[in-house]
């Protein structure tokens, strides 16, 4: 039998091919890892710096309601803990005792955070003076300090004192934030794209609107807070900081987001529906409302989500509407001065003291958890509604 | 002669500088099948669309003449285009049953219509519009499935389930069976037959066989015009026109 097929294994022209082939195909390879390297280098940093803001060490104290402590805090505790129990742990006590005053005169143990440095001394972040050092180590041993889960990270607002700072305040703007952003672009985006999807005739005005829409969406999101500041702010009256005037920027900015997905999940419906419904004696808005419509919700709820998503992890433009503010108490309503989850971040991460940068860490993972969860949505949306005609 | 249902005359069409028909003049009968027959991009289809004026929704169509349904123009101004879609239904080349259940598609333009309203009267309809596409007793225990996963032909007799519920006068049909294997396309064909007692149909096909098989009365396309029309035997054994035994012998096309 004559080989035929294997014979050309030896011409040098195929071999070269293979040899491109094998190259090209490294590279690709070497380029995904880079990538890939990349982005797990930066979650080991975040999470390297930030996981051990989740524990805090804490110390059991007798809190003695006597007269001084009525004036000052501090003086609720034995002396010789003064400098080792946070600031903020006491400060509260003259005012729970002029609220309840039956407290006079009692005493009662409690678990409170340490002073930040202590906390950072046993997670190995900074150093104490010896004898301070020695002394905490002691009672640490004695089981008075222990570590526990820090639930002051996520109850809490910002603080000057790092114990006693956490993201709730920022978790509040930005779910108030992301309501007034929702409740603006979504009805406003998905009704223009369907005007201009399903209504609008095809000539150079919705053309002009159309090239302009795709240019929003490219334009650089601190123009949106310019813009939002002289219009919202300046014009209007909106007041500085507050939630509203966050949301109404970002939803300038989520709105082409949602024109364009909502386009795209429209026209993805198949035209043999339109012509089908058309065909029975359907209106427009019935073809829209009862056929179109139903099909591309996924689609556009995929998109909105992901505005949404990006709307979230957007803080130039806040900064200039004033949303990079220190806010120790969750705002009320959105006209109350707020501020979000990446500006609370960005406040944080320009602080020198570690306690602070390790709440850095934190805040960003998250932040991380709650766009992961989000964008997993999106797709989960986009899986489980896909249809093919 | 039987009664004209529909009726073209003088009809001009332009889709922007292009002139796709060209003066056509023709009649379609009352409760009969008229066939419409000739080479792609003859204008048989953009015929079809003129008479239920699907051809509305083709931005930079210009329209000439007249097109009536029982006298009556349906290009008038004072004319309600979602009215006249409910006389004269359409069915589709490939099947387009929406991607709702069996029984919502075919209660869906009823209920819209306002022709059927309590769930009694709808039942009805969709039992005697299955019943009437020959489709009752392959779907009857399995209403709640999607229009979507039944087979090609099954889809097509539905889709014409789905016209004839909102009773129309005439059904217009763009090749409804070309795109289905010849087992479906027989049934299809035996479904136009008992149709045409009770509806009067527009049919257009590219199967010669199929014209002469289920339609009347055919009418040759070619280049925008109406080369001929005739009653279907005549038409097929005996054109009066070189171009239209060219066709139907296989000279071209």
């Amino acid at each position: 039998m004559q080989r035929r097929l294997t014979g050309s294994a030896n011409d040098p022209r195929i071999k070269a091919r293979y040899r491109r082939e094998a190259r090209f195909k490294a590279y690709s390879i070497t380029a995904l890892l880079v990538a890939f390297g990349i982005i797990i280098g930066f979650f080991a940093d975040i999470i390297g710096q930030g996981y051990t803001a989740f524990w805090q060490h804490e110390i059991r104290v007798t809190l003695d309601y006597n007269e001084r402590a009525e004036r000052i805090g501090r003086f609720a505790i034995d002396e010789d803990l003064r400098d080792v129990v946070s600031r903020g742990a006491v400060r509260g006590i003259p005012l729970e005792m002029r609220n309840n005053p039956e407290l006079a005169g009692t005493t009662r143990e409690a678990w409170v955070p340490v002073y930040s440095r202590i906390d950072q001394y046993f997670k190995g972040n900074e150093t104490l003076a010896d004898d301070l050092a020695a002394r905490v180590e002691s009672l640490r041993d004695e089981g008075v300090i222990r570590s526990s889960f820090n639930w002051i990270f996520f109850t809490s607002g910002d603080s000057k004192l790092p114990e006693m700072a956490g993201i709730f305040s920022a978790v509040v703007g930005s779910l108030l934030v992301l309501m007034v952003t929702l409740a603006i672009a979504f009805p406003i985006g998905v009704m223009s794209a369907i005007y201009l999807e399903e209504f609008a005739p095809d000539n150079r005005l919705t053309q002009a609107i159309e090239v302009n829409i795709n240019n929003l969406a490219a334009v650089p999101s601190i123009i949106f807070g310019l813009l939002g500041l002289a219009v919202f702010i300046n014009t209007f009256g909106v007041p500085r900081s507050s939630a509203l005037v966050g949301g109404l920027t970002l939803a300038l900015m989520t709105l082409p987001i949602i024109i364009i997905s909502t386009r795209a999940a429209l026209r993805a419906v198949p035209d043999p529906i339109r012509l089908g419904a058309f065909a029975m004696g359907c209106s427009r808005w019935q073809v829209v409302r009862d056929h179109v419509l139903p099909l591309s919700l996924p689609g556009i709820l995929t998109g909105t989500i992901i505005g949404l998503a990006q709307a979230m992890g957007e803080t130039a433009p806040l900064i200039i509407v004033g949303m990079i503010a220190y806010i120790p108490d969750a705002p009320g309503g959105i006209f109350d001065a707020a501020t979000v989850l990446p500006a609370q971040i960005f406040t944080w991460a320009s602080e020198p003291r570690q306690a602070f940068q390790e709440r850095t860490g934190a805040g960003i993972m998250v932040l991380l958890a709650v766009l992961l969860t989000l964008n997993a949505t999106a797709v989960l949306l986009r899986r489980r509604f896909e249809r093919r005609w | 002669m039987p009664q004209v249902k529909m009726q073209a005359e003088d009809l001009n069409l332009w889709y922007g500088q292009t002139q796709a028909l060209h003066d056509v003049n023709l009649s379609m009968y009352d409760r009969e099948v008229t066939a419409l027959i000739g080479p792609s991009g003859c204008g048989k289809s953009t015929f079809l669309r003129c008479l239920n004026r699907m051809n509305d929704l083709i931005p930079q169509v210009r329209l000439q003449g007249r097109v009536s349904l029982d006298e009556e123009d349906i290009y008038d101004s004072s004319v309600d285009v979602v009215q006249l879609r409910t006389f004269v239904g359409m069915v589709f080349q490939k099947p387009n049953p929406f991607p709702k259940s069996i029984y919502e598609n075919i209660a869906y333009a009823p209920r819209l219509h306002g022709t059927a309203r309590s769930r009694s009267e709808l039942d009805d309809l969709v039992e005697s519009s299955l019943k009437r596409a020959g489709l009752w007793k392959e779907v009857a225990d399995r209403l709640d499935t999607p229009g979507t996963e039944l087979s090609g032909g099954q889809q097509q007799r539905l889709c014409i389930a789905r016209a004839i519920a909102v009773n129309p006068e005439v059904i217009l049909m763009d090749e409804p069976a070309s795109a289905l294997d010849p087992l479906a396309t027989a049934t299809v064909e035996e479904l136009i037959h008992e149709l045409k007692d009770n509806y009067t149909i527009v049919i257009v096909t590219h199967n010669l066989q199929q014209a002469a098989r289920v339609a009347g009365y055919t009418a040759f396309f070619h280049m925008g015009q109406v080369v001929e029309f005739n009653d279907t035997d005549t038409l097929f054994t005996n054109p009066r026109v070189q171009r239209t035994e060219d066709y139907i012998t296989g000279r071209f096309g």
